[in-house]
This record gives C-alpha cells, structure tokens and sequence, in this order.
C-alpha cells in the first residue's frame, strides 16, 4: 500500500510541476526561448498574492483574479520592450536578458520583503484531505493543484488548437518569415505568448506560495522542477510537459519510497536518461522550423 | 563600508591601522566615559578601534543576519556617545559591516578583506557554520583575534581538515553545543507520556549529518529511539516516504533539523495525510517567527530549542540594557518581531569590548591572550574560556552559553501572531541561569 499511495502522492505532485511548467513550455514553444526568470516570476507573483491576503483580506483563491491579468500585463510589457530586442540578437541574448531580470528581481524582493520566509495562508484547508482507502489520503489542496495544473494545459492546448491567434501562434512557432509574408505580427503574437505564460506563472506562484514556504530565493529550486518536466515531456509539446511533470513527481516520490535519500536524485536521472536516449522528449511536438 | 565617525586624528588612524597599541599599560578600565553629547569632540580621543563584523544579511540565511543591523546602529550609537578606555586612553569606535551573501567562499573573503584592507583589529561573524567557520580560519590564516556565535560549537571545532579536532590561536566561540539540545528536547519529551518513539526528519547537510550522528545516543541512554530515514536532500517537495515510515513505526513524537520551507512541505503534508505527533520539537525550521507564522494556524505548539528571550534574567555588561528592553526597542524600531540573533550580535560587542578594555591595548597578541581566559557577564548569559577544559568551556576557545527550549504558541489576537513560550529551562538551570518558565509543554492537537 505504500508504493500506491508513494505513486499517487506523485502523480499529484507532477500537476504542481505541470502547472509551473505550463508558462516555460509555451514561450519555448512559440519564441524557443528559454525564460530563466521563470522561477522569479512565480515569486513575485506569490508576494503579489500574500499581500493582497493581508492588506484586503480577500481569500487567497480570489487573488488569482488579480495577480493572473497583472502578471499577464507584466509579461505583455516585458515581451514589448525587452524580449524582442533581444530576441532579434544572437541565440544567447534572451537567456541573458531573463537571466539579469531574474537576479533584478530577487534583489528587488529581498529589498521589499526581506529574507523573512513567507506563505499564503488558507486557513483550515492546509491540513485538509480526502482519505481514499484507510492507507492512502490525498490532501485537498494538492488535489486542487492538480486539477487546476491539467485543466490549465488542456485549455492551453484547445487554444492553440482552435482560435485563430493561437493559430498564429503556431505559424509564428513553425515558420515565423512565413508567418509575417502572410501578415502576421510576429512581435504582438510573442507578446501575447508571453502574457499568457507570465499570468499561467501568476498562477502556479498564489499556488505554490499556498502549498509551502517561499523567500525571494526560492525561485530557482523550482524553477529546475520546471525544466525538467517541459524537458522530459518533450520540448514546445504541453501534454508533453503535463506528461513530463507526473513522470518526473512519480519518479521523486516512489524514489524517495525505496531510497529516502535519493529521491530528488531519482527524479535527476530520470531527467538525463530522456536527454540522453529520447533528446527532443517522450511526447515531442514540435516541427522543428 | 561605513565610517561613523570622521572626527579622529589622521595620524591615530594610520597607527590603529598597523595594529600599533598606544599604550601598553594593562590595567583594567571602567569601559564607558560618562560624557552627555559625543566626547569625540574634546580632545580625549587617542585613536579609533576597528571591529569588522560579517553575518549573512542576502540569501538563504538572511534571516539570521535581519536584525544585524538593527544591533549594529544601537551599538554605533552607543559608541559614540562612550568611547571605549582601552589602557587609560579614550578609543573611539568603528564598526565595519561586511555582508557574507549566505556563501561560505563570500564569508571568507569578506573577513580577509576586513584584515588586509580596512585594517581591523578584531572580526566577529555569527549566523551558522556556514558563515562562522571561514571567517574563523581567515583569521587564523592573517593572525587577528576573531570572536564568533549562533553556531552550535561541534561544528566550530571540528572544522579542521577531515573533521579532525583542531586548536585555535586566534579565534574564540561562544554558543550551546548539541548536547544542550538533546538535553532541552529530552526535558520537552518527559512532559507528555508518549511511546517514546522519535521520527526524525534529517536533511543531507552539516546540521543533518551531526544531528542524525550524534542524537540518537545522546537520547538513547533514557530509551528514547530514533527512527530517522536516510537523510534527504535540502529541497524535496514530497515527504510521503518519510510520513509513511514514521506512520508505520507509530512515532509519536518528532524532530529533526529542517530548513523552514521542507519543513513547511512535511508539516502540511503530515496533516493532509494523517500522520499527527503528540510532540514535535524542531530544531532550525521554527527558530524565526515569520517561518512559523508561515505555517498558519498549524504552528501552534510546535517547539525547539531557545538560544534567548526576552525574559532572559541578564543584561549587557556594556550598555546595561535587559533583553526585554532591547527586543522592545528592536520591535519599535522596524516594526517587527524579535528574533533571537539580536542577543548574541550585542553580546559579541560586550566580549569585545571587554576584551579590548581588559587588554588594555589593540595589539592583537595581547588580545587573544585575553580572551583565552576572558569572562564576561553578557546579556545572552555568562561566556568564559578557559585554557583547560571545564563545565563553561568543554574545549579551549570554546564558551558555552545557557540553552532553553519553547514552545509556539498562537496568541489569538495579541501583538504577534505566535509568541515564544518557555517551557524547559532545564540545561540553562544546571549552568547557573534561572530563566522563568512561561509555561508547560503541551501536547499537539
């Protein structure tokens, strides 16, 4: 019974890991770039949630109908002025860009914050579960982050699948001179891409400032959760990374259940066996333009 | 770098500088000039004392470098208005603060920069091994006295290569050892009838790896066993394996040495899944009121150990202020709770005081002779070294100080969200420390 709940306990924690990759795997979809200020984001994002909890009062899931557009205005803003330019120098420049913003940010809020670790509380719902059989209970806010995390990518998915923008977006991704020759505004279609990653980071930050601890630091544990799922799913493809984050928490959770020591490790390896024997992902995607 | 004040002779400067003693009469000094408005300003002052003082204040340990500041401008203040009487001359002094950034390479360099650049004459450090152990050998390495706290002394001493037991010329610690924890969450475990099964959640770090060494042992003698896991990474976001296993075994009470976000991850996840201690004492995880004000309303009734509390039945041998007083007026000043880091930053301007105004002279030699034997009556509790090993100081270069242990206890509507109970003051009473208890341990939900 312990090896079941060990695999339910990780496909749960693989929605939390789908949710936090769901912002980084569309924005290397559509622009191949690879937002390094993605884990710093979420933190802003998690401040943003906590201070609208203790100021107003409002409970923490209603501060997502805040921090989600504001997010989405920060990322269209950044997109606009700051990606892409960058995107239009060499292939290294954007990840520097994201990788100074992230550094800006943190000291930003250290600066703001302080070290102080914080949280969003919710009150009674932290220790609340569902108990399934007498030897498995699932908690139900990390059942909350899983639905929440698949419903997220589902609508991602439909998106790109069915409107006319999310259309472009794809023919920006495939082919993004031919994409302009058919009238298409590359830099609003980037910029779109990233308000929608950068409110789906909005999200996953209320989310993951409920679920634990955070500090402006805290970005970049998470924020290597996140590549691994995006990488292990398959690059640009976002069943791919739902996929990739339930493989990558089955692999944390049922390791850690065989050898306690090692299950972030585990979780490490499955990681380098994709990359060295599937490099483009279990479920890849992308037609490579 | 911040130069309080600008008012000394430039020729006293470069003398301090070089290390140069005045004077080198020893006889001991009333530290404090009774002068009502800056005695810089009669021509009194001999020279400027250099203190250079690192501490983690960016990074993931900042929270034991938060309320530095806060200390530093109160003793800046302090010194200004009383400069100190080092061998019958007036010393006016200057604090340089470097900020360790939570990196031991960083914390290392800054204390060397301090020696080679601003010329210090003493380093003090405190804020974890991390941070304490550098500095410490960068002062053995440029020969300068260094006085380091708030890290439990195993570490300090086996810092050594290959954890080989070392001696120290230079540098003096101050702080409880790990016995004093054993002893405070032994005192904790004896108040609630429990099975006497510990789970114990050790993370794969310096604290982990002494811990999970050195408890179960130390326990073990009054039957309690510990049932720990292998020790995790720093960073797992699940603990399901750890939850089950301590299911499995029945443990009904819980330690460990956490970093406050896993242990918020464990916390919440131990409930969600039904795994519910009668007593939990933590260590590291809930030293800081935001880590447990973090938790919510789960919090409440978790202990650990307690280095300081503003019921503490001491007060600095320097300003004469009590710890009541000096967490108040951290808490007027910047608006937040006290921590207990604010103790033993000023404890370390007392030692060092002292070890100057004892000295009676900056030369360094002279100074850590004085402190192989120093004994100050500090606002954190007494600190005395001593050459030979005995019940203050179990190694030379190693004082210990008093250990308590609390519990958090939800204040429903008070100033803060979680005040800090006492309730063992067992280990603090066999050193010579009446500390009130506020309370008894009381079991979990």
């Amino acid at each position: 019974m312990q090896w079941a709940n060990a695999i339910v306990q990780g496909v749960i924690l693989g929605g939390l890991y789908a949710l936090l990759a769901a912002g980084l795997s569309l924005m290397f979809g559509v622009m191949r770039l690879v937002n390094l200020a993605h884990g710093a984001l979420a933190i802003v994002a998690a401040y943003m949630g906590m201070v609208l909890v203790n100021k107003t009062g409002i409970p923490p899931f209603a501060t997502l109908l805040i921090v989600v557009p504001v997010m989405a205005l920060v990322g269209w803003v950044l997109q606009r002025t700051l990606l892409n330019t960058a995107l239009n120098r060499q292939a290294l420049a954007p990840i520097l860009v994201t990788f100074g913003l992230a550094v800006i940010l943190q000291n930003l809020m250290l600066e703001l914050f302080t070290a102080d670790n914080q949280s969003i509380d919710v009150g009674s719902l932290a220790g609340a579960s569902i108990q399934i059989t007498p030897d498995i209970a699932v908690g139900v806010f990390p059942l909350i982050t899983f639905v929440v995390g698949v419903f997220v990518i589902a609508a991602l998915q439909l998106y790109l699948a069915k409107t006319t923008t999310g259309r472009a977006m794809r023919a920006t991704s495939d082919d993004r001179e031919a994409a302009q020759l058919m009238g298409i505004d590359h830099r609003h279609i980037y910029a779109l891409a990233t308000a929608i990653a950068v409110g789906l980071v909005g999200l996953a930050g209320v989310f993951l400032g409920v679920r634990t601890q955070f500090n402006p630091t805290f970005g970049d544990v998470t924020l290597i959760f996140a590549f691994e799922a995006v990488i292990i799913g398959g690059l640009g493809s976002l069943w791919g990374t739902l996929w990739g984050g339930i493989i990558l928490g089955v692999a944390q959770v049922v390791g850690a259940q065989a050898f306690p020591s090692s299950g972030v490790l585990l979780g490490h390896i499955v990681f380098l066996l994709v990359l060295a024997f599937r490099p483009t992902g279990l479920f890849p995607k992308v037609v490579n333009g | 770098m911040k130069f309080g004040r600008k008012t000394q002779i430039a020729a006293a400067l470069g003398a301090v500088t070089l290390g140069l003693t005045a004077c080198s009469g020893g006889s001991i000094n009333n530290n404090t000039t009774p002068s009502a408005s800056g005695g810089s300003a009669s021509g009194a002052v001999a020279g400027t004392v250099k203190i250079g003082f690192v501490s983690p204040q960016t990074g993931p340990l900042a929270p034991f470098g938060e309320s530095d500041t806060f200390v530093i401008n109160y003793m800046k203040d302090y010194f200004s208005k009383n400069p100190l009487m080092i061998g019958g001359k007036s010393y006016g002094v200057d604090i340089i603060v470097k900020d360790a950034q939570s990196d031991s390479a960083k914390a290392g360099q800054a204390a060397a920069d301090l020696i080679n650049n601003d010329g210090v004459d003493i380093v003090m450090a405190a804020g974890t091994p991390d941070i304490v152990n550098p500095v410490a050998d960068a002062c053995e390495a440029n020969n300068t006295p260094c006085i380091t706290d708030n890290a439990p002394w195993q570490p300090y001493v086996l810092r050594g290569k290959d954890g080989i037991k070392s001696t120290f010329k230079w540098t003096y610690h101050f702080f409880w050892g790990l016995e004093d924890v054993a002893a405070t969450f032994q005192d904790f475990w004896g108040q609630v009838p429990t099975n006497k099964k510990v789970g114990g959640l050790f993370p794969n770090d310096p604290d982990g790896q002494a811990w999970s060494g050195n408890l179960p042992t130390m326990v073990g003698a009054n039957g309690y066993t510990i049932n720990f896991p292998p020790l995790y990474p720093n960073g797992t976001q699940d603990f399901s394996a750890q939850i089950s296993s301590f299911k499995q075994n029945n443990d009904e009470i819980l330690t460990g040495v956490p970093i406050p976000p896993d242990f918020t991850t464990f916390w919440k996840q131990a409930k969600q899944q039904g795994y519910n201690p009668k007593i939990a004492s933590v260590g590291k995880a809930l030293l800081f009121p935001s880590s447990v004000d973090a938790l919510g309303d789960l919090g409440n009734n978790l202990s650990t150990e307690v280095w300081w509390h503003p019921s503490w039945p001491t007060k600095s041998s320097l300003t004469g202020i009590t710890p009541k007083q000096l967490c108040d007026q951290y808490e007027t000043t910047t608006g937040k709770q006290w921590t207990q880091p604010i103790g033993y930053v000023e404890a370390l301007f007392e030692v060092a005081a002292n070890a100057l105004t004892t000295s009676g002279s900056t030369d360094k030699a002279n100074l850590v002779k004085t402190l192989s034997t120093l004994s100050t009556d500090t606002i954190v509790g007494h600190v005395q070294w001593s050459p030979t090993a005995g019940p203050t100081s179990p190694t030379p270069n190693v004082a210990k100080t008093p250990l308590a242990g609390g519990q958090w206890r939800l204040t429903n509507g008070g100033a803060h969200k979680y005040e800090l109970v006492l309730t063992s003051n067992a280990v603090a009473t066999s050193e010579g420390l009446n500390i009130p208890l506020g309370g008894k341990e009381e079991a979990l939900p």
